[in-house]
């Protein structure tokens, strides 16, 4: 439960986030997050990973249908030499993940007594 | 709380983030970049995007409304010329803000600022050229004219306006790559702008240092005989046998020239790191009414430049009281530069005229302070150049400044330091002018008078300006600031220790070289010499021919002619050039010596039927036949001379050889027996049909496949945003020029009929941003040769159809 919770609110705070604060804002929403609803360090990292990692891949996912592939591939090229939009939505989701899940982790061990 | 784990996480967070928002090599700051939020794919435009909006603006006087048809193409209707260029600035901005701050920022050699140390030889060349120098002149210059003023300050405000609405989500893609943000507009950039074209169009003209070199081997006779002034088959665009009146000026050559100037055999080590394309030309020509079926004019024009993403040319309407223009604007500067009004059309062909010279300087010592000039030590201007450098300091370049202009290359500059002599340059692009301001009257004139008045004033780049009027009258005048000279001036570097070699006034701009409504019909220009040799002044400059000839054959024969005819004359293949060098090269070939393959290639040539069609396995033969018959005769003696000097053009050759077929230059002299012409053809074949046949294995011998056309974004090897394998054919002698990445950058077709009918077309799209449909939207059109019926939009057909979306502009 406290998993779903953490993900869900990880992910819409984030979102909300994004209109007022740079990119980096994830950061402090997945440790914040983190604190307020304890869970092991393993399920904190894995829950903010999953949710941000979805965010940010559903949100560049939709842009991307929205935008014919057009820019993502083009992206894709320039970075992996390879025109595929789906390596940009999961580098993207995978990026905002790892941030997030780091994140939680210290969120997490700083709520943790023992 | 768990101590270490918390501080060991926290920092791989903090480490993480810090390394994501920052710029690493060539890599952006990923998370920022990757961020639906904030990155890239906020750039990833929907292709059903909404373009409707409403905005104000307190800088506005009042509305005005912007009606974008189904390309974008904006039709903007506005009360006042000022709110005119400010939405004019203002759109250019939204569609093409990071192209026109990037190109004036590498027009002032400020590249290294944004793309680090690799620029610093770039941009010391543009600070040494005088680029900036030459744009604060321009602007004083502006100054005295109060129409251009006002209009390049709103156009700056509108800039600025859309400047400001920028937030970290919407900041154009390059910024977002480069970890950059837009500078504020200025009119000193609009400025720049003009003076980069300036660059483009008139300092790649001139050969003074390579033709130093080559006068250090060859004497006069040879070097008149392979780089020839007045070529035997130039077609000029004054028509032949135009009557010139008296010079108004008779420049005199100095008495010592014989022996401090034609007679010195130094030698130039220096070079430019970035020299304008010689393709840098274009194809313009009117035919009056009585050749064409509708009984009006139709006027054509196509400017070649080099081909990028975002394209040079934006596309636009602009009407306010008294004006009504459509056409092609460049962002960065306000004004339509080529298109037409409700009464007249224009086009421009580069004037291809040599209008830089190079001053050998003798300065007192290192510091440059002072310098020998008519016989005492006179003051030298320093002006210190800061140029920032991304990720390192500051570099500082001194650059002296001398009553020639700054001196470009001295024992700092360029690429040889071990000669230490010090070249000023005198530029005309250079000397206060107002080129905004001759464009600004030009976009209102509405007769030919009218046409003439605006465009004398236009100094720098000189251009050929190409005219037809809804009364029927056609012209053409190159106009430009040229200075007189005597007969072998600014050739080559020249003695600047006194005035003597200075230029001695400028050919009065009456006697440019201008025609209207000639005998023959039609009137036209291809970058070729504006006149024959009895046009009264010495005006050496880097020549086009075959084009031309190419032209004025086709419309000579023509009659009853559509819009349809022109469009395939813009389009035309015909490789006029090829009709007398594939005669050399098959008159002369010995079939007999070749073996199977190059029996092959020959036979190839011979059934061709001279078109450079983009499936054309003669043409790539044929050029790559020629190509390296140049090689067998000219390597061994070009090569003599050091360090460098220009190879004689093929028209040269082609000329030379017809002339003579044992011209002296035939025979290698790295040889002991005597080659002849029968020779050098005959190796020139076998030598290359081994790489034809390597090329016809790998499905590579198409003109197309083997010239692989392409439309590089304008970072080039930065960003791969690039249309490659584009299925066109032409070539930079023929009409449809297309080469490698450089071609037709804009075509355009005018009939002055009551109703002005006009098709146009250019290898790009009205959006500046890669993630944009409309990024490349025309590249496909342009390339099979098809056209968009412009629409020249009236007021009153607000509520039509082909208005599909509306940008409202309020005071407020």
């Amino acid at each position: 439960m406290k998993f779903i919770v953490a993900f869900i609110l990880t992910a819409l705070l984030s979102y909300a986030a994004g209109f007022y604060f740079p990119w980096w804002n994830i950061a402090i929403v997945a440790f914040v997050v983190a604190a307020l609803i304890p869970q092991k360090p393993g399920k904190a990292f894995l829950s903010a990973f999953l949710s941000l990692f979805f965010l940010w891949a559903i949100f560049s996912f939709m842009i991307d249908v929205n935008n014919n592939h057009l820019l993502s591939e083009k992206i894709a090229q320039l970075f992996f030499k390879v025109k595929s939009h789906v390596v940009m939505v999961l580098v993207s989701g995978f990026i905002a993940g790892l941030t997030g899940g780091f994140a939680a982790l210290a969120g997490s061990y700083l709520r943790k007594s023992k | 709380m768990r101590l270490l784990p918390f501080l060991l996480s926290s920092a791989a967070t903090a480490g993480l983030v810090l390394a994501l928002n920052t710029k690493i090599g060539p890599m952006p700051p990923l998370g920022k970049f990757l961020s639906p939020q904030h990155g890239f794919w906020q750039n990833a435009e929907p292709v059903n995007k909404d373009y409707n909006e409403e905005l104000s603006f307190p800088g506005l006087k009042d509305a005005a409304s912007v009606y974008f048809d189904e390309r974008l193409v904006p039709h903007v209707f506005a009360k006042n010329d000022e709110d005119l260029y400010f939405i004019q600035g203002f759109l250019h901005a939204k569609f093409r803000l990071w192209q026109m701050d990037f190109q004036t920022e590498a027009a002032a050699g400020n590249v290294s600022a944004i793309i680090g140390d690799k620029a610093i030889q770039y941009d010391r060349e543009q600070r040494r050229l005088g680029m900036v120098y030459a744009a604060e002149k321009s602007i004083e210059e502006t100054k005295k004219d109060e129409q251009t003023t006002n209009a390049f300050a709103a156009y700056e405000k509108g800039v600025n306006a859309y400047i400001s609405t920028l937030t970290e989500s919407s900041m154009p893609l390059e910024y977002k790559l480069l970890d950059d943000h837009p500078r504020k507009w200025t009119n000193l950039k609009t400025a720049l702008l003009l003076k980069m074209m300036a660059k483009m169009l008139s300092s790649g003209t001139e050969n003074d240092l390579l033709n130093t070199n080559a006068k250090s081997l060859f004497s006069m006779d040879e070097f008149k005989m392979i780089y020839p002034q007045v070529n035997d088959s130039l077609e000029p665009i004054v028509p032949k046998g135009t009557v010139f009146e008296k010079p108004g000026i008779v420049p005199v050559k100095p008495s010592t020239a014989d022996s401090l100037y034609f007679g010195k055999k130094d030698t130039v080590t220096y070079s430019e790191v970035s020299k304008p394309d010689k393709n840098n030309g274009s194809n313009n020509w009117v035919v009056g009414g009585s050749k064409t079926k509708s009984g009006s004019p139709i006027l054509c024009n196509d400017p070649h430049l080099e081909l990028s993403f975002p394209s040079i040319w934006y596309e636009i309407q602009l009407t306010s009281p008294g004006n009504n223009v459509y056409g092609v604007s460049l962002p960065g500067t306000p004004f339509v530069i080529i298109g037409f009004n409700d009464s007249i059309a224009w086009g421009v062909t580069n004037a291809q005229r040599d209008v830089k010279d190079y001053y050998e300087i003798k300065f007192k010592d290192k510091t440059k302070q002072e310098y020998w000039f008519n016989g005492a030590w006179t003051k030298a201007e320093q002006r210190v150049e800061r140029i920032k450098v991304k990720g390192s300091a500051d570099y500082l370049d001194t650059v002296a400044y001398t009553l020639f202009g700054p001196v470009m290359f001295d024992e700092s500059f360029s690429n040889d330091l071990s000669h230490h002599n010090n070249y000023a340059i005198r530029w005309v692009a250079h000397d206060p002018s107002n080129e905004g301001g001759a464009i600004y009257k030009l976009n209102r004139a509405n007769n030919y008078n009218e046409y003439a008045n605006a465009i004398s004033t236009f100094n720098c780049p000189g251009q050929n300006f190409v005219f037809a009027s809804k009364a029927g009258d056609i012209a053409i005048w190159q106009q430009g600031k040229f200075p007189a000279r005597w007969d072998g001036q600014g050739l080559f570097v020249m003695p600047g220790e006194d005035s003597s070699y200075m230029w001695q006034g400028f050919i009065p701009q009456q006697e440019n070289p201008h025609s209207k409504n000639p005998e023959l019909g039609f009137l036209h220009s291809a970058n070729e010499r504006p006149a024959d040799s009895t046009y009264p002044y010495f005006i050496p400059g880097n020549y086009i021919i075959p084009r031309g000839i190419r032209i004025v054959n086709r419309l000579k024969e023509m009659n009853g002619i559509t819009v349809e005819d022109m469009m395939k004359l813009q389009y035309d293949y015909f490789n006029v050039f090829a009709e007398d060098a594939r005669s050399i090269l098959l008159k002369y070939v010995k079939e007999n010596e070749l073996d199977a393959n190059g029996k092959k290639y020959v036979d190839m040539v011979k059934g061709w039927d001279l078109l450079a069609s983009p499936n054309s396995n003669g043409q790539t033969v044929f050029q790559t036949w020629w190509d390296s018959l140049e090689v067998e005769i000219w390597k061994d003696d070009i090569t003599r001379v050091t360090p460098a000097a220009n190879w004689p053009e093929s028209q040269t050759l082609m000329e030379l050889l017809k002339k003579d077929s044992a011209m002296k230059y035939i025979d290698n002299i790295n040889t002991p027996q005597k080659e002849t012409l029968f020779d050098v053809v005959t190796s020139a074949i076998k030598k290359v049909s081994v790489d034809l046949q390597k090329e016809e294995t790998a499905g590579k011998l198409e003109w197309t496949k083997h010239k692989d056309p392409t439309i590089y974004h304008l970072l080039k090897t930065i960003l791969p945003f690039a249309r490659t394998g584009i299925p066109v054919g032409g070539n930079g002698d023929i009409v449809n020029a297309v080469t490698k990445s450089h071609g037709p950058s804009w075509r355009m077709i005018v009939q002055l009929t009551a109703q002005t009918e006009a098709y146009v077309v250019y290898p790009g799209g009205q959006v500046g941003n890669p993630g944009s449909k409309y990024y490349d939207q025309f590249v496909d059109t342009w390339a099979q040769g098809k056209y968009y019926t412009a629409w020249f939009m009236r007021r009153g057909e607000e509520k039509d159809a082909r208005a599909k979306w509306t940008i409202q502009f309020k005071k407020g």
